[in-house]
């Protein structure tokens, strides 16, 4: 079992209320997932081109203006420095490619949670009331969110196997739901040049999508490739830079319930985390069917 | 009438309060914003309004109470139901009636996938559409649904009837539709005058049933060792 909530907001006055909607919906699903918990924030923040990434610690206090630094002098172009709790956004003005050889070639330890020009993603063990203040998420603006909180089956429970999990700029998902063939589909795609972070079978989805998506396919098509190809069960919630989506499988196993209002879009694995939220009452709310892809774009 | 606000109580401590409450009392639970497990277990015949949207499992394991939600319900409701009613005002989620032994559970909107799965005696009235896998493996009881049935309706049915109004997306594994008799009508107008879902035609339903050719397990039967 595991919780899912996400929020797409249409109504810009209440992006700078992104992260105060979001986090009692994500205490909320705490009973569905206790042992760990994540959540991805997408705000337009910095210019056009430029990349922000949420990087892990590897142990408390570590130095990250030196990380920034060594950035600085390799890459040639300046790095923005943002402390999180333990955690660091860099914002830097450079290819992304260069920036992952860059940092494998000195730190290993410290990890690529995620990256892109809007996409920040935090995550670790512990309970999702915690892991939210830890981060200070109820004070983050932005567009649209997603968060989990896990009772893991699949692999272990660490902050690596934690969800959301990011593949490539701007894309990342969570996940509640088991896939039985993801060790099959993740050899093919690792024969075809892809690396993983974890065992985990959520990452085999999100990095199944990011390819899809980077051999030209948009999120709809990805989807819908990824149903045929990845067998089990799972409710989804997909994020990208522009668009919001949540698919089911055939068997519909796994819970997700949707709200639509003018001024945005919920959704999360049981109602009563949708409750909090403001014309909740007035909002159209249903239930997504066995594999139909619902995507909400901006 | 009590009344029992889910903005002041615990979920164990509004169902510890229904319990309590003798025979015939009446009691209201305001503000469930979506609250599991309530008015679960109840064992008197009392009646209880839950006025807005429930979450999971209501009603569940009661055998008496008269229970109606003013909004729509979660997985599971009235899950084990032993006997009562357990009345839906809106829609409900999946696994509607799972397991009810006894009692009737009427549903005013639609009801998600699995509706009456592994029925064992209890009653299922929807008045809109089922979805996918319906009357799974339901083994005693009756289900009517007013509008459509999705796929797999009445997979590996033991003595379960169900009765469809509307179309079925496909029958299930073993399941067949069977001539509607007397009895079944006699058995529909009754429902439909406890319901109050007159949209539902009798006389015009189809009347699905197991074909008995998978529960017996007879399928050595012919084998000599």
């Amino acid at each position: 079992m595991c919780g899912l909530v996400g929020l797409h907001l249409r109504e810009e006055t209440i992006h700078p209320r992104l992260g105060e909607l979001l986090t009692p919906m994500l205490v909320a699903m705490g009973e569905r997932g206790p042992d760990s918990a994540g959540i991805a924030i997408f705000d337009n923040d910095v210019p056009d081109g430029t990349t922000k990434w949420s990087l892990r610690a590897p142990h408390p206090n570590h130095d990250w203006r030196a990380v920034a630094e060594r950035l600085e002098t390799r890459l040639g172009t300046k790095v923005e420095t943002r402390l999180v709790a333990d955690d660091a956004v860099l914002v830097i003005d450079h290819e992304p490619e260069l920036v992952i050889k860059a940092l494998a070639e000195w730190d290993r330890k410290v990890g690529i949670v995620s990256y892109g020009n809007a996409v920040e993603v935090f995550k670790d063990v512990g309970h999702p009331a915690e892991i939210c203040e830890r981060y200070g998420i109820a004070n983050r603006t932005g567009y649209q969110g997603l968060g989990h909180t896990r009772m893991a089956t699949e692999s272990a429970v660490t902050t690596e196997h934690s969800h959301p999990f990011a593949a490539g700029s701007d894309l990342c998902l969570v996940h509640n739901g088991s896939f039985s063939n993801y060790a099959t589909v993740r050899r093919r795609l690792t024969d075809a040049g892809l690396r993983f972070d974890t065992d985990n079978d959520s990452e085999v989805a999100a990095r199944y999508l990011a390819h899809e998506i980077s051999m030209g396919a948009d999120l709809r098509a990805a989807l819908g490739r990824m149903m045929d190809a990845l067998d089990g069960f799972y409710t989804l919630l997909v994020a990208t830079e522009r668009e919001f989506a949540v698919v089911r499988d055939a068997f519909a196993c796994k819970p997700a319930v949707i709200a639509e209002t003018d001024d945005y879009v919920a959704m999360c694995s049981e109602y009563h985390a949708l409750a909090t939220l403001p014309g909740i009452d007035d909002a159209d709310v249903f239930e997504p069917r066995p594999e139909e892809i619902h995507v909400w774009s901006r | 009438m009590v009344t029992l606000s889910c903005t002041e109580l615990s979920t164990t401590e509004i169902n510890r309060r229904l319990a309590e409450l003798p025979e015939g009392s009446a009691a209201v639970i305001t503000e469930p914003r979506g609250r599991h497990n309530l008015a679960v277990g109840l064992s008197r015949p009392i009646s209880v309004t839950i006025d807005g949207n429930a979450g999971y499992f209501i009603g569940g394991l009661s055998s008496g109470p008269d229970i109606t939600v003013n909004g729509f319900v979660g997985w599971s409701v009235g899950e084990n139901l032993m006997d009562g009613t357990v009345r839906v005002k809106g829609n409900a989620s999946e696994c509607s009636g799972a397991s009810s032994h006894g009692g009737t559970i009427f549903i005013e909107g639609d009801a998600s996938s699995r509706a009456g799965i592994s029925l064992k005696g209890g009653t299922i009235v929807v008045a809109g559409d089922v979805g996918h896998m319906s009357g799974f493996m339901a083994q005693a009881g009756v289900m009517v649904v007013g509008g459509d049935a999705g796929e797999a309706l009445g997979d590996s049915l033991y003595e379960a009837v169900i009765y469809v109004g509307g179309e079925i997306g496909s029958l299930g594994s073993d399941a067949r539709v069977e001539e509607l008799e007397t009895e079944d009508v006699l058995l529909l107008k009754d429902l439909v005058d406890r319901s109050g879902f007159d949209h539902i035609e009798p006389e015009n339903v189809t009347r699905i049933a197991s074909a008995r050719e998978l529960y017996n397990f007879d399928a050595l039967k012919d084998i000599k060792y």
